[in-house]
Formats: C-alpha cells, sequence, structure tokens
C-alpha cells in the first residue's frame, strides 16, 4: 500500500528580549546556574507575573509577516502539572485566545514551484527551568535560569507531506524570525526548538491517522531523520496488522530513533484556566500600523527581487537571502561593482561563503567587509587583476594582510597588460618548445593550452590571459 | 494603660504626651499577657518593633512624622514580611522567611507604622473560624469558646481583645468582614485592585484583597490611605487616583440612597441578628438616609458559585508548594513523586486539601465547562445585579454574618455549614466591590454586624456611612472583659 506522511510542526522561539517575559531578570545565555532567577521566576508566595511589553509587540510583528489575524484581545491561562523545573507548577501560556492566529507562510518545494503550509496559531508562553543529572548523585539539580525566557510557539496545520517538506518549513520559519529580529535562532542555545506532530495515512485518504508527537528535534537535520524514523516506524506497525499508539516521542540523534517518553511526564490533564494574575492582552490598530510600518523587508519579497531586479539564478538567492545580514552584505557588494550582480553574487556564494564556512563564521563576522570585496571585485572589472590572481589577493585579505590594492601592489600582483612584455615571454615560450610547436603545427589544437601555462607560469599568472591567448593564436599561426 | 484607637494613639503622639516606644510596649505587654488565651498571633517580633518604634519617635522628634508614625498594628501572617516568618497558618510555610515585603507591609512601614507580629488565621486563608490553623484556633475576646471567626480571626481578636489598635486581614469571600462581626469591630475590604496583592500569598487571585480591621471607621480610613493605590508589581491593581478618605468621613447622610436587598434577610439569617440590622438601618435612617428595598435574585448563588471559583484558582495557586524550591519538605523519600505526595500530605491541612481537590476536579477536562465555566457565568450576573441596584440606590446595607460568634468545634465536621456563614459577604468578592462591617449590637452577650457594600472605588462613601453610623451610637466603643 502507498501510505501518505503527515506532518504539523510546533515551533518554540525564543523571543529576543533583554528580560523576562514576566520579570526584569535578564534573558543571557550561559550564566552560572540560577543567578538570572528573581523571586517571581522562582515562584515565591505572593510574588506576581508582569507582562514585559516587549513581547507583545515582537509577536505582532510576526503575526503581521505571516499575514496572520491580530487577536485585539488575548488571555494569558495556566497550564498546570508539576515538575521539578516548573516553579510554580504550572506554565504560563496561552490557550483559547492566542494573539496571534490564522496565518500561513510559503515554502519552495523540491519539485519545483512552491506550497502554502497554514500557521494556526502563535502563541506567548514563559520557558521552564532546566534540571541537571551531571555531577550528581541520588539529587537532580534546578537551574531556573531559563524559567520565565520568553517564548512564541508557532504552531502549523498538519500540511506537510514529507520530512523534507517539514525540514523546508522549518528552515523558513528559521529565516524569517531572524528577518524580523524577535529570535536569534540559535539552536544549539535551544533558542528555536522544535516538536513534530507525525502520522501516516493511505495515499487518497481524507481522515488523518493517529499521530506521534517528536519531541527534541533541534536541528533541521535531526528533524528530517526523526521524521523519516518515525513513518518507517508507523508503515511496519500499520502493515503488520497493528495500530498506532497516541503518544510523545523523543528522538534520540545518536542512535537515530525515537522512542515513547516515560508515560508520567506526558499523561496530564493540564487544567487550563484564564490566569487572575495577569490582565488580557488589548491591542489596537494604531499598535499594529506602528509595528507594521517597521517591518524588514521578508524573504519571500527579497528573494523575488533579486531574481527580478539582478537577474540572479534561484539557488544563487536562496544562499543570499539565507540571512538579512547576508542579503545587506551582497547588496552593498553589488552595488559598488554597479552593472555586474552576478559578478557579486558569484563571489559571496562562492569565496566569501567558502571562507565562512571553512572558518566557522557567520556572515556578521566576516573577515572582508563588503566594500573590501568590492573594491577586489573592481580590480577584476578594470583589469588590474585576473579572476584567479583574484582569489589569491582574497584569501590575503582574509588572511588579513591588508585591502586588495595594497596586497596587488606589494606583492605586484597587477596583471601585466603590456603588450611588449607578453609578447618577449611568448617567444621565449615558443622557442624553447620547438616540439609542440610543431604539434600545433600538425593540427593538434589542444596544444594552446600548454603554452597559455607555460607563459603564466613565468609570469606568475600576471599576464593577462586574453592577451597571451591572441599573441599565441598569432604566433603560432 | 489602653490601647485605644489608632486616631487617639495619633494624637497623643503628635501631642507628645506618649511615645512610639511607649505604645509599643504597651502593646507588646498586652499580648504577652493575654495572647497565651487568645492565640491571635503567630509570631510577635519585640525587638524589631521596638527599634521601629525607636526610629518612628527619632523621625518625631526631628520633625518628620506623619499622620500614622509610630502607631503599632499587627500584620495577618499572609503577608510576606521580609526577615520575619511568614506561615500563612500552615505547617507547609512554618519556617519560611521571605526575602520580601508585601507591598502592604513596605506602605504601612514606609508610613511610619510599627509591626509587633504576626496574626494568626485559617490555613491559607480557607476557614470561616480560624479553626484551620495549623497554630491552633484563635478564642474570640468576648467568649473563648467562641470562634472569632475567619480567616481573618487573629487580626479581628487583636483589635477587639485590645492588643493592639489595628490589624492588617485579607478577604476572599468575607474573611475581614465576619470576623469583623463576630468581634465587635470595623472591618473594611476595599475594591478588588485597590490594594496591591503583591507580597500576600494568594488564596484565590481573582477575589483576594487586602484591608484592615479598627475600632472604628476613622482609623480605617487613616490605614487605608496608606495602603491603596496602584502598585506596577501587581497587573491587577487598579490605576486609580485614591480619594482622601478622612477628609469625606464627616459627610452628612442626607439623602443618602440605602439599599437592603430582600435576600440578605432570608431563612438562614438568625431573629435577632435580623432584629439588631433592622435597628441600625432605622438608625441610617433617622441620620438622613433613604431606605429602599432592593433586589439581588442572583445573591443565593454566591456560595456554590465561590466554592467553584475560589478552590479551582487555589488548586492551582498552591501547586507552587512542592517542596523543592521553599516550605516544607517531606524527608527520606525516594522518588519524586513521593516527595510531591508526601510533602503535600504533610503540609497542607484537611481544608486546603478538600479545596484543591475540588478546584481540581471542576477544571479537569470534561467538568470545566459544567462548573468553572458556568461558575463564571453565574459571577457575571452576580455583579450585574449590584451594578443594577447601584444604579438605584447609593450604598448596600443588611447584615455580615447570618448568626453571632459560634462555638468553636461547632461546624468543623461539616463544611458546608461553615461555608454558609459567608453567604452575605461572597457576593461583594464575586462583584469585586468594597464593603465593612460596623458593630450594631449584642445577642446574648456576643456582638452583631452590619455590612455596607458601595459600587467599585466607592471606599470613600463607605468610610463615610460607617463613620457616620458610629457618630450616632457607640457599639464600637464596647469592650470585652479584661480588653479597655
Amino acid at each position: 500500500m502507498a501510505w501518505e506522511t503527515v506532518v504539523g510542526l510546533e515551533i518554540h522561539a525564543q523571543l529576543a528580549t533583554q528580560s523576562k517575559i514576566f520579570s526584569g531578570s535578564s534573558t543571557a545565555f550561559g550564566a552560572a546556574p540560577n543567578s538570572q532567577a528573581s523571586l517571581i521566576d522562582l515562584g515565591f508566595p505572593g510574588v506576581l507575573p508582569v507582562l514585559n511589553g516587549e513581547v507583545v509587540r515582537l509577536a505582532v510583528r510576526f503575526g503581521l509577516a505571516i499575514g496572520a489575524t491580530i487577536a485585539s484581545r488575548s488571555v494569558f491561562a495556566r497550564k498546570n502539572y508539576f515538575y521539578p523545573d516548573l516553579p510554580k507548577g504550572y506554565q504560563i501560556s496561552q490557550y483559547e485566545l492566542p494573539i496571534v492566529h490564522t496565518g500561513s507562510v510559503e515554502i519552495p518545494l523540491a519539485e519545483g514551484g512552491s506550497k502554502t503550509v497554514r500557521i494556526t496559531r502563535a502563541h506567548l508562553e514563559e520557558d521552564a527551568g532546566k534540571s541537571l543529572h551531571e555531577n550528581l548523585t541520588d539529587a537532580t539539580g534546578i537551574d531556573l535560569n531559563r524559567a520565565g525566557t520568553p517564548l512564541l510557539e508557532i504552531v502549523s496545520e498538519p500540511d506537510l507531506r514529507s520530512a523534507a517538506e517539514a525540514a523546508t518549513y522549518m528552515r523558513e520559519i528559521h529565516q524569517l524570525v531572524r528577518y524580523l529580529g524577535i529570535c536569534d535562532g540559535n539552536m544549539q542555545e535551544g533558542s528555536f526548538r522544535c516538536d513534530a506532530n507525525v502520522s501516516i495515512r493511505p495515499t487518497g485518504e481524507d481522515k488523518l491517522g493517529t499521530r506521534a508527537e517528536l519531541k527534541n528535534l533541534n536541528s533541521f537535520r535531526f528533524i528530517e531523520k526523526a521524521i523519516n524514523y518515525e513513518v518507517e516506524r508507523q508503515i511496519d506497525i500499520l502493515e503488520g496488522g497493528g495500530q498506532v499508539v497516541q503518544e510523545t516521542r523523543l528522538y534520540d540523534a545518536d542512535r537515530d530513533e525515537t522512542r515513547p517518553m516515560r508515560s508520567k511526564e506526558e499523561a496530564n490533564d493540564y487544567r487550563y484556566f484564564p490566569d487572575p494574575d495577569l490582565l488580557p492582552v488589548e491591542i489596537d490598530d494604531s499598535f499594529i500600523n506602528q509595528v507594521r510600518a517597521d517591518l524588514p523587508e521578508l524573504p519571500a519579497a527579497k528573494r523575488k527581487r533579486f531574481i527580478d531586479e539582478f537577474g540572479l539564478r534561484a539557488d544563487d538567492v536562496a544562499a543570499l537571502t539565507a540571512s538579512r545580514a547576508m542579503a545587506d552584505y551582497f547588496e552593498s557588494v553589488a552595488q559598488a561593482v554597479g552593472n555586474d550582480p552576478k559578478l557579486a553574487a558569484n563571489w559571496v556564494v562562492g569565496e566569501l561563503a567558502a571562507a565562512l564556512n571553512r572558518d566557522d563564521l557567520e556572515i556578521e563576522a566576516s573577515r572582508v567587509a563588503p566594500d573590501a570585496l568590492a573594491q577586489l571585485l573592481q580590480r577584476i572589472q578594470d583589469g588590474t587583476v585576473s579572476g584567479k590572481i583574484a582569489k589569491e589577493v582574497f584569501e590575503a585579505m582574509w588572511a588579513g594582510e591588508g585591502s586588495a590594492d595594497d596586497i596587488i601592489d606589494k606583492q605586484g600582483l597587477k596583471q601585466i597588460t603590456d603588450t611588449g612584455a607578453i609578447e618577449k615571454v611568448v617567444d621565449e615560450i615558443l622557442a624553447n618548445n620547438a616540439a609542440q610547436v610543431q604539434q600545433y603545427r600538425d593540427g593538434n589544437q589542444k596544444v594552446l593550452g600548454f603554452f597559455v601555462g607555460q607563459v603564466m607560469k613565468a609570469t606568475q599568472g600576471k599576464a593577462n590571459p586574453q592577451q597571451v591567448n591572441e599573441l599565441l593564436r598569432k604566433k603560432l599561426s | 494603660m489602653s490601647i485605644g484607637t489608632v486616631a487617639s494613639q495619633a494624637a497623643a503622639l503628635a501631642a507628645g504626651n506618649l511615645s512610639s516606644r511607649e505604645l509599643t510596649r504597651a502593646a507588646l505587654d498586652e499580648i504577652e499577657a493575654r495572647d497565651g488565651t487568645l492565640n491571635a498571633f503567630i509570631n510577635v517580633c519585640a525587638e524589631s518593633a521596638m527599634a521601629a518604634a525607636t526610629a518612628a519617635d527619632e523621625l518625631r522628634a526631628a520633625g518628620r512624622a506623619g499622620p500614622l508614625t509610630g502607631i503599632p498594628i499587627a500584620h495577618k501572617d499572609i503577608f510576606c514580611t521580609r526577615g520575619l516568618a511568614t506561615t500563612c497558618g500552615s505547617r507547609m510555610l512554618a519556617d519560611f522567611v521571605p526575602p520580601y515585603d508585601a507591598t502592604v507591609v513596605s506602605r504601612l512601614a514606609d508610613a511610619g507604622v510599627v509591626c509587633v507580629g504576626k496574626t494568626n488565621m485559617d490555613e491559607f486563608a480557607m476557614g470561616s473560624s480560624n479553626e484551620t490553623s495549623y497554630f491552633g484556633a484563635v478564642r474570640n475576646p468576648w467568649d473563648p469558646a467562641k470562634s472569632p471567626g475567619g480567616s481573618s480571626g487573629g487580626s479581628a481578636a487583636a483589635v477587639a481583645g485590645g492588643l493592639v489598635a489595628a490589624a492588617t486581614g485579607t478577604d476572599t469571600g468575607g474573611s475581614i468582614r465576619q470576623p469583623a462581626a463576630l468581634t465587635g469591630i470595623t472591618g473594611v475590604k476595599p475594591t478588588y485592585g485597590r490594594v496591591s496583592r503583591f507580597g500576600m500569598i494568594a488564596f484565590a487571585s481573582s477575589l483576594d484583597q487586602a484591608g484592615v480591621l479598627t475600632r472604628t471607621a476613622e482609623d480605617a480610613a487613616m490605614l487605608l490611605a496608606v495602603m491603596a493605590g496602584f502598585d506596577p508589581r501587581d497587573s491587577t491593581s487598579a490605576d486609580v487616583p485614591v480619594a482622601d478618605y478622612p477628609a469625606t468621613l464627616g459627610d452628612s447622610l442626607e439623602g443618602r440612597r440605602i439599599g437592603v436587598p430582600t435576600e440578605f434577610f432570608d431563612d438562614g439569617l438568625d431573629d435577632e441578628c435580623a432584629t439588631l440590622v433592622r435597628a441600625a438601618l432605622a438608625e441610617l435612617e433617622a441620620a438622613g438616609a433613604l431606605l429602599r428595598e432592593v433586589s439581588l435574585p442572583n445573591l443565593p448563588l454566591s456560595v456554590p458559585t465561590y466554592y467553584i471559583v475560589a478552590p479551582a484558582e487555589a488548586s492551582s495557586n498552591l501547586s507552587r508548594f512542592d517542596g523543592v524550591r521553599f516550605g516544607h519538605r517531606a524527608e527520606a523519600v525516594t522518588e519524586l513523586n513521593e516527595m510531591y505526595s508526601l510533602t503535600r500530605q504533610q503540609g497542607f491541612g484537611d481544608e486546603v486539601k478538600r479545596r484543591i481537590m475540588t478546584g481540581t476536579y471542576v477544571l479537569s477536562a470534561g467538568y470545566y465547562d459544567a462548573y468553572y465555566l458556568q461558575a463564571q457565568k453565574v459571577r457575571q450576573l452576580i455583579a450585574d445585579d449590584f451594578r443594577k441596584a447601584f444604579a438605584e440606590v447609593d450604598l448596600i446595607a443588611g447584615p455580615t454574618a447570618p448568626t453571632a460568634a459560634f462555638a468553636l468545634g461547632d461546624k468543623v465536621d461539616d463544611p458546608v455549614q461553615m461555608y454558609l456563614n459567608d453567604i452575605y459577604t461572597i457576593g461583594a468578592n464575586l462583584a469585586g466591590l468594597p464593603g465593612a462591617s460596623v458593630p450594631c449590637g449584642f445577642t446574648g452577650g456576643l456582638p452583631v454586624g452590619l455590612q455596607l457594600v458601595g459600587p467599585a472605588f466607592s471606599e470613600s462613601l463607605v468610610l463615610n456611612v460607617a463613620h457616620q453610623y458610629q457618630l450616632a451610637t457607640d457599639w464600637h466603643e464596647r469592650r470585652p472583659a479584661g480588653a479597655d
């Protein structure tokens, strides 16, 4: 039987605020355990939450970016359950009335074209703390630094039809929240996390199958692997005559498998009810308009513009718009080199991306600034250096040896365009390689490459390749 | 030395006839001498009280004293006090010392008020008799065999018994007004949100409100003037200007329309109490007020509504008492769930457990709509009843409690009978309205209270009417034996 995969994602994006959602504690990552946990984060008796207004603005920003409805009134609710790293015995979240609902994003499909993924809702909530087990015997440590960190939980409809689509959607949201500046997207630090609801059904069937919720999918690679594993598992069960159990399963990246979480961690009746300590969040049109006016160009619009305006290939555009910083870098270089955006694109996607990748750097930390790269590309355009020499210059720039002009100057890399000088070398080479000259004249055109190579070698690559070619052809004919 | 009233103490301090040290010493001596019987206090902080009194006297000497500087009072042990144990009447918090002050505590301290100790209360404010306290029942100064009411029973007994002139309290379903009535003193519960809840240990967050227990409405006005006001640390506190309560106490009642709800005079109301309350209403009429009969048709639903809403919120509010970060933790446990269940089994008393279970039940999947949601709808209807009534009258008056003080032990085994004690007070909490109880007579040697309820933020009017009533009567001046 043919099976169809059905996936919906719940993404937790940590909102990029300085302080927590209901207290003034810092949200900075990596501090000593419990050094960023106030009495409010600790849930001490009698203390009360006060909403950090910035999270509202960030959530609205996201809502507008996905064309969603912004609720004029949303309500915080308590999700009640006991866990040692949940200080109050309940998590403050939004339940019946989320701040954002009914939006969508377009994702590109591998087979070409795109599809719309509907986003059911995005709601605000506080994160829990962390249980620590390392270096402890017969005890569990609790670190509440993360407790109260603001999260936006983004819930999609079950519109995704493969593990690859799920990963693409996750990338799309990841890119979007970073464009919007509402989340740093750091997956290692847990700023961007994902759970997946996965089910299968016979192809052509409308009814959804029983789903499993996969937890802990904290990389684009894992989400794909985990869903693929889970789909295979469910197919095996159904084809073996069994039934899929609705449960929460944890993805174990080391073993590349999913397995059920202990039932007591999931068998909860959360007894949601409106939090009487917090007022409903009221949002009016003027606030929405203010946030809208402040929205940056979004990834989809930018991609379209790069294709239309610069005539670039879709795969280059995807790489160039991966982040706002990357796109800004490219645009800055493209502007400086004027009429040749493809040259700028090739260098940013090629040499620059490779260097960043090699040193594991983000574009923001590039060792070569956009104007410096632009200067180098201008030297290619004006014939000062060849593309090949430019790569050497780039490496020197990357190593911090100075600007393109400095390096070209200091290392004498300026292209030899003096016809007389090149001719002298060509004559020498031809005189010293009589046999090859004969071969060429006998009709072996490939020998031309040998002569070009010899001339370039003799000039340390500085001879203008076009001139070399022309001279050789003339002298050999 | 007679403890007197806040106003008389303030006058004596201002005139230089007494120092705060003398007043504070006198309060501590009274507590020392008589609290063995009353059990009104859980903790007495003699040392810090005397230090605060000294500071107050110095402030006065420097010419920087306010109207309340140097007045000794007590705080209900539900208000967190920095460095001073705050138990909430529970074993769960028997050793809990908060590193912060409740806003009520800090505002009063900033006004120069001296805290002499923390008063006994029903555990987590859940009770109407003060018998659910882990620290034992409080005795009624009028008759030690009787309950002082609850949950602010310790505060009520401390004031009625003449240990202090004033004490703070909290009122979730009548916990200030009912004990005030049962001990013959004045108790005022402001509008929901008028006084900050920050640092006040939560029972039912949408109903809890801090207030005061005093001998007179004038004293209550002086204290509330300091306690009330917006607090950025409590999102539900009202950003509404605070009126000058003492300034309008003297206003005439001429033409004031006072509504008397028929539902307040039901079969459950003791005949003697009814007669005394009717007489009090006649007194108000004599002072110029116009009495009108009004109806609050949904008020009889207030007790069942309250016993869904309040336990629901409590079940969640009390989840933080899990033994992980503060408070009691069970010893010798081997795993997490055992730690939770033993900690809570040992830390909470029966009434608290009953309410946690009730609240958990009404919020559960499949029951939420039938109970919690339905109760919220009825709550709205009750609030609408009051709103309609206040279109016709300025204030509502009636009995505070169905009977005078009952015997300790009388109702402990019958929760429903106990809950019915709050039948006339709960409405104001569900609707978030200000209310007061003032003494209006005696039956069988025990005091009876007249309740006043006003529209939201009408504290000035409630206090004004209470004060005018006290100008015309002397019930509030009666003292139990030993307290003068």
